[in-house]
């Protein structure tokens, strides 16, 4: 079985509400990894444990040997979610940002920021340089905390979490960075395999299976032994992507995932996004300025500026948006693509 | 102050029945609201620690001294940080090793090569003068004084943290610029203790053992200088090097180069990891580490031999 359809029978699982890792997984022993605390009745499946990918080691605590069974484990105290009193959003909301500002010094990055992704879509922010886009989404993983206002991540506030917490919550999420952020002094295999060795307790055979996998759901299976300097930006991109896939994230972030790459690359790794999406069920956020991949990822598209969303909707409704900075930057990218 | 409120009475015949729902699902409900508002308020005290902490960062930043006191700050914090961590499990074994090596096999022919020619020059140098007064029979014992209470520690600290300290402070401030470190970070793999803890424990570490090899080998230079240049007898170098030494001289001047590898160590892994920027910063992290490092080095070797003197007094008994 491909991990595509194995993501997509779990995702069918979530949708008709059963926990979809309640049955046993081939590539995970769930009952190896750990003693932590047991999911109590009436938990949300966000708890629920993931296949393959035990939860973090954790500093001491609860988390006897450090692991614990990923059940419930991205709660707070007492398995409860950390919501701060405020209202959850709703089931099929899965990642919402609340009036979120934040200020590094004096500058004003964000100001008041609203934007909700629905379970399963794609949701991108399109914007001009430097007007926060990556900033929004460090807000998301919890690499930034907001100066003022919530951010929501599978039910619980993040920029409430306590560190172990937040590592846990972390382990469904997946980020790709804008070069890739593979480690240099690593191979491609090394890159992917440091990931398992520290996460999973899957024998050596299982991981070379999964990152097997992985590479060619990107279609790289021939990098497996190069270093990333012998890589385009393109290939590291798709790599970035195969070392995120591999742990299973439900939510991907994707810090501007085409820019500085050919227009046949673009469509690539554009299409590899949705196909994630439409297989797997991964939502996913994705910030660029590039028009092409917006229109071929975009469920949802949220426009940026002066530290606020402008405008939103679908990409045709944004792009018939009357606010002056929007018509400026559709009529420039446009132009830009034309030449 | 409210009085809680009273709960209603349970209906006759309830007590012995099932227990009532609608009261778990209150009484849960009340206590789940507790724990929020107990989250809240701490994150309030948080966020006004912090406004307060940037206000001050900012007042300090105005003037050029306060702004040198805030970095020594951030740099106190990062050392609270390390205190805070390296005692945490799990214990990056694999990674601490490959950390000994780099700072100890790797960096071997250079302190190696220091620590023998030095040890050849200072014989050199050091027998005219001892000449002049007739005492070039006590050559061996100057020779191995200098070398183990002074010259092997300094030396071979300041020799590694020009090769450690830049290179830890280019790897870590790469890592930082290329996001490598943000990426550990979202993984949940705790980047400070993987490559931050590593470092330094690998330096405290290795940095005494570097040493006692290095001093080795500087005897070693000056043994032979000595026998085949200046035509001492090698049963009189042996029988005299080591007269006028004593042991916890060996012991505390050779462990203080635990303090120096904690001081590169942390120094580079701090300006590494505060690497904001591209490259050029890079570059000044890695110089400023080397800088920074070497300073701090020679400053603290003062205040450990001060402090050494006054515990256990000279080699001639007096403190």
């Amino acid at each position: 079985m491909s991990l595509f359809s194995r993501r997509a029978d779990r995702h069918r699982d979530e949708e008709t509400g059963r926990a979809a890792d309640a049955r046993p997984d081939p590539l995970g022993p769930e009952g190896e990894v750990g003693d932590g605390p047991e999911t109590r009745p009436g938990d949300e499946p966000t708890g629920a444990p993931r296949a393959g990918v035990p939860a973090p080691r954790t500093e001491g605590g609860a988390g006897g040997d450090g692991r614990d069974g990923g059940q419930g484990t991205d709660r707070g105290l007492d398995g409860e979610p950390v919501t701060g009193n405020a209202p959850p959003p709703p089931d099929n909301v899965v990642v919402e940002l609340r009036d979120v500002y934040k200020s590094f010094g004096p500058k004003e990055i964000l100001k008041g920021v609203n934007l909700a992704v629905e379970r399963g879509t794609s949701a991108v922010v399109l914007g001009g340089s430097g007007t926060g886009k990556s900033v929004l989404t460090k807000h998301v993983v919890g690499l930034l905390t907001p100066t003022a206002g919530e951010v929501w991540v599978l039910g619980d506030r993040v920029d409430l979490l306590d560190q172990d917490q937040l590592d846990r919550k972390r382990t469904r999420l997946g980020y790709l960075f804008q070069g890739g952020a593979l480690f240099d002094s690593m191979t491609v295999y090394e890159n992917m395999r440091f990931f398992l060795d520290r996460l999973t307790t899957l024998d050596r055979g299982e991981k070379d299976d999964l990152i097997d996998e992985s590479l060619e759901d990107v279609n790289l299976p021939e990098t497996l032994h190069q270093y990333p300097a012998e890589l385009s930006g393109g290939q590291k991109k798709r790599v970035g992507l195969a070392r995120t896939l591999i742990l299973r994230p439900d939510i991907i972030l994707y810090d501007e995932p085409t820019t500085g790459l050919d227009p046949v690359s673009v469509r690539v790794v554009s299409e590899l996004i949705v196909q994630l999406r439409d297989t797997r069920g991964i939502s996913s956020i994705a910030i660029t300025h590039d028009l092409l991949a917006a229109e071929i990822i975009t469920d949802q598209a949220h426009f940026l500026s002066e530290g606020r969303i402008v405008a939103n909707g679908t990409l045709q409704e944004v792009r018939r948006s009357d606010n002056p900075v929007v018509e400026e930057f559709f009529k420039g990218t446009e132009a830009y693509g034309a030449a | 102050m409210e009085s809680p409120p009273r709960l209603p009475a349970p209906p006759a015949g309830r007590l012995d029945g099932p227990p009532d729902e609608s009261l778990t699902q209150r009484l849960r409900a009340g206590r789940r609201a507790r724990q929020n508002e107990k989250i809240l308020q701490d994150k309030e005290i948080e966020d006004k620690v912090a406004q307060q902490e940037a206000a001050a960062r900012e007042r300090q930043e105005s003037r050029p001294f306060e702004g040198f006191l805030s970095e020594a700050g951030r740099l106190f914090e990062f050392v609270g940080r390390f205190f805070s961590q390296f005692w945490r499990r799990p214990f990056e074994w694999r990674e601490l090793t490959a950390q000994m090596d780099e700072v100890g096999a790797k960096s071997l022919t250079l302190t190696g090569v220091v620590g023998f020619s030095i040890g050849i020059v200072l014989a050199m140098q050091s027998r005219g003068t001892l000449a002049r007064f007739g005492a070039e029979s006590f050559l061996p014992s100057m020779l191995a004084l200098s070398v183990i209470k002074e010259i092997g520690p300094v030396l071979t600290s300041l020799v590694l943290a020009g090769r450690l300290g830049a290179g830890m402070g280019a790897e870590l401030g790469s890592m930082k610029v290329t996001e490598q470190i943000d990426a550990l970070e979202v993984a949940a793999l705790k980047p400070f203790r993987y490559l931050v803890v590593t470092r330094v424990l690998a330096c405290v570490i290795m940095f005494p053992v570097m040493t006692v090899l290095t001093d080795l080998l500087a005897l070693l230079g000056g043994f032979l200088e000595s026998v085949f240049s200046g035509g001492m007898d090698y049963r009189v170098f042996i029988a005299t090097a080591f007269d006028t030494m004593r042991f916890v001289d060996v012991v505390v001047d050779t462990m203080k180069t635990s303090v120096f590898g904690f001081i590169v160590g942390i120094v580079s892994c701090y300006l590494g990891y505060s690497v904001r920027g591209g490259t050029r910063e890079v570059g000044r992290a890695a110089m400023q580490a080397v800088v920074v490092s070497s300073l701090l080095i020679l400053i603290a070797d003062v205040v450990i031999v001060r402090a050494s003197l006054l515990i256990f007094g000279d080699i001639s008994g007096s403190s």
